[in-house]
């Protein structure tokens, strides 16, 4: 039971996607801080004991685990609840790190996997994200970590299935951190360039690629500098923005 | 029934940190309070001027009574020397009533623009502690509204409860009056010595020497001031004038003191900050402004114990992510740790703003009351430098081991382990909240987050 700190330090998190390396990283930097109670719900029950195991030697007092779906559409509601309840009712922070990068080639051509990945990457993270926006409202203060993604920003013919679905997501978070405006509660959407991941081991890097661990401190760093957009690297804010208004004929040959 | 409708609204401590949401309700009678308490709620917490720097006085998804509409301020009884206060009154109003009368109020803290229920939760303390003590130690009785009821406790009276209240951070009740006893003075001015010093050794020599002469004594510290100098400061102590001390043009003037003139900063100065260099310069003026060595000048009362309060919401000086202020105290034999605490803000390269530091006398016997002889030093760091957060839990450490502890009113960031380090008795304040509040209705953003609900 407990609120977070002038350094906006949370002390119980819940992560939605808690395999998700990324969302590890960035709880190793919470539990360096005061954060000492954890909900991990993933997909994988083996990767959260692990993840569990990791931040238990790390200084948390409490991981618990809760595995579950994002294909589940009607489950996100119930899922959000029992990470609630299994956090002791108080959260100070919600980390949605759901995510799948898919297979482009394939999936474009497959509407039953474009429904997945769109499931996935939106759907479901956006059903979750009510739910938790409903708790933390009535709670009086917390903050939402969303891992968007710049892939989101602009869509690229490389990458339009996971795209698109980021775009989504992101534009959901960005309504919704209106909506919470004067709740208490904020909303923190971090747009994440290429991270050197078990999730991108088989692409080769882009530009500006960084660790998870690098992407983590950037995104605890912006977390308690009250950053709305976080940019991973910071670097990618301006080139993005500035790519999103390129003619579609130059923004053609980006790869 | 006169308590209006209640209005959802965020809330931050004075240094503007961490604000959260609740439900705001402001009652004007006790009977509304304790209405208030009886129903079933989450959570509720009391709240004043909301001087607290901290998270003391807001209540996430709960309850905040603002007290304000308690502001009863009754007559003096002189020939005891107290007067009765409601608990959402001013100390400001206090302070003007008893001075028409010739009365002192026996601890003023640094500023007046905090309730006298906030006094007596964060047991404050003023630049008399090192020989008057805190706030409570001069309270004589008061009424308190628990969710099981009103009590009336004192010192004599129910005295767990009282104590437990003093410096209990409003976990064990809302106060809605108080008696307090006062002090005879003759002038509405202060008579005050200034020194200066370029070494923080001296000036702790000096203090520990002679501030037993003086009722009133406090140090100011530049802590931006660069390499040797660093920890140069201006010491003032003094009383209050005796009548004699006046020339005659002020002896038959104004007793209360006219309301000086509130300035404020324009709300648009909230979104910069001051930068270090603009403090850096302001605090060697001033330090060079201070006379070397002064005695006996006449100064009024606002201007000896409220400096800050001319500058209405000051606060905003330190820009949109605010600050913290850090005040810890140790025994008298730890004035090592001061000269840590000084060593390390700059070896951590975090500018500290305003530092202030202050000989305590005995501690009252509340068990979460934080003043306890020995040395006390309180710090105004600007939320930003990266270095703070591990700076200031370097700081709890070494605090915490040489048996000091901070100041839960200022407090925003305490690692929660180490409050029942630093306040050993906390089990004494569970055992009076058992009794008032068995179902821990009374709880805080402070309460939760340091984990002082078990």
């Amino acid at each position: 039971m407990a609120v977070q700190d002038a350094f906006a330090n949370p002390q119980t998190t819940v992560v939605l996607g808690g395999t998700s390396e990324i969302a590890g990283a960035i709880l190793d930097g919470l539990v360096a801080g005061r954060c000492r109670r954890v909900v991990l719900a993933g997909r994988d029950p083996a990767v959260l004991n692990v993840q569990a195991a990791r931040l238990l030697a790390a200084g948390a007092d409490v991981v618990e685990t809760l595995p579950f779906s994002a294909s589940d559409l009607d489950g996100a509601e119930g899922v959000v609840d029992q990470a609630f309840a299994a956090a002791g009712g108080q959260v100070d922070l919600v980390l949605v790190a759901i995510g799948t990068l898919g297979d482009q080639t394939v999936d474009e051509t497959d509407p039953a996997r474009v429904t997945e990945m769109i499931t996935t990457n939106f759907t479901w993270p956006a059903a979750a994200l009510a739910r938790a926006a409903v708790r933390l409202r009535g709670a009086g203060q917390g903050r939402i970590v969303v891992l968007s993604s710049v892939a989101g920003v602009r869509v690229r013919r490389s990458n339009f299935v996971y795209g698109s679905a980021k775009a989504g997501l992101d534009g959901f978070a960005q309504g919704l951190a209106e909506a919470l405006r004067g709740s208490g509660v904020h909303v923190h959407i971090v747009r994440l360039g290429f991270v050197r991941t078990k999730m991108t081991r088989d692409l080769s890097p882009a530009p500006f690629a960084v660790d998870a661990a690098d992407a983590a401190r950037m995104v605890v760093d912006g977390v308690r500098r009250n950053v709305q957009i976080i940019w991973v690297p910071p670097i990618l804010g301006p080139l993005v923005t500035a790519a999103r208004h390129l003619p579609r004929a130059l923004w053609r040959r980006v790869r | 029934m006169t308590v209006t409708d209640p209005r959802p609204k965020v809330l931050a401590g004075w240094g503007r940190t961490s604000p959260t949401r609740a439900l705001v309700e402001r009652p004007e009678t006790v009977e509304d309070i304790c209405r208030l308490l009886k129903t079933p709620r989450q959570r509720v917490i009391a709240r004043g001027l909301g001087r607290s720097y901290g998270d003391a006085a807001q209540c996430a998804g709960g309850t905040v009574v603002d007290t304000t509409g308690l502001a009863s301020i009754g007559p003096i009884d002189a020939r005891s020397g107290t007067i009765e206060v409601g608990g959402g009154a001013s100390l400001s109003d206090v302070l003007r009533r008893t001075l028409l009368a010739g009365w002192f109020v026996r601890a003023v803290p640094g500023t007046s623009q905090v309730t006298i229920g906030g006094a007596i939760a964060a047991d404050v303390h003023g630049k008399n502690h090192h020989g008057d003590g805190a706030f409570c130690s001069h309270v004589s009785t008061m009424t308190l509204a628990t969710p099981t009821g009103p009590r009336v406790v004192g010192p004599g009276q129910d005295s767990a409860l009282f104590w437990a209240t003093a410096g209990g951070m409003g976990l064990t009740g809302i106060v809605t009056t108080a008696t307090l006893e006062l002090l005879r003075v003759e002038t509405p001015w202060m008579l005050v010595d200034t020194e200066r010093f370029g070494a923080l050794d001296d000036l702790m020599d000096a203090m520990a020497g002679s501030d037993e002469a003086y009722r009133y004594s406090v140090a100011w510290l530049d802590l931006l001031a660069p390499g040797a100098k660093l920890g140069r400061s201006v010491l003032t102590r003094g009383d209050h004038a005796p009548c004699d001390a006046l020339p005659s043009t002020l002896r038959a003037g104004r007793a209360g003191g006219r309301p000086s003139r509130t300035l404020r900063v324009p709300t648009l100065a909230g979104y910069g900050r001051l930068a270090p260099q603009v403090v850096r310069a302001f605090n060697a003026t001033r330090y060079r402004r201070a006379p070397r060595c002064e005695v006996g000048a006449l100064e009024p009362w606002p201007a000896f114990f409220h400096p800050l309060d001319r500058l209405g919401n000051w606060n905003l000086l330190y820009g949109r992510r605010g600050f913290v202020q850090y005040q810890f105290v140790v025994g008298p034999s730890e004035a090592e740790v001061v000269h840590q605490a000084v060593a390390m803000t700059s070896a951590y390269r975090v500018p500290c703003f305003l530092a202030v530091l202050k000989r305590m006398g005995g501690s009252d016997p509340g068990p979460l009351s934080f003043p306890m002889s020995g040395w006390t030093l309180a710090l105004d760091f600007p939320i930003g430098p990266p270095g703070l957060p591990a700076l200031l839990d370097r700081l709890d450490e070494l605090v915490a081991a040489a048996g000091g502890r901070v100041y839960l009113a200022k407090d925003s960031r305490l690692r929660p382990d180490l409050v029942p380090i630093m306040y050993p008795r906390l089990g004494e304040l569970s055992d009076v909240r058992d009794d008032v509040d068995p179902d821990r209705v009374l709880r805080s953003d402070l309460s939760r987050r340091l984990g002082l609900d078990g």
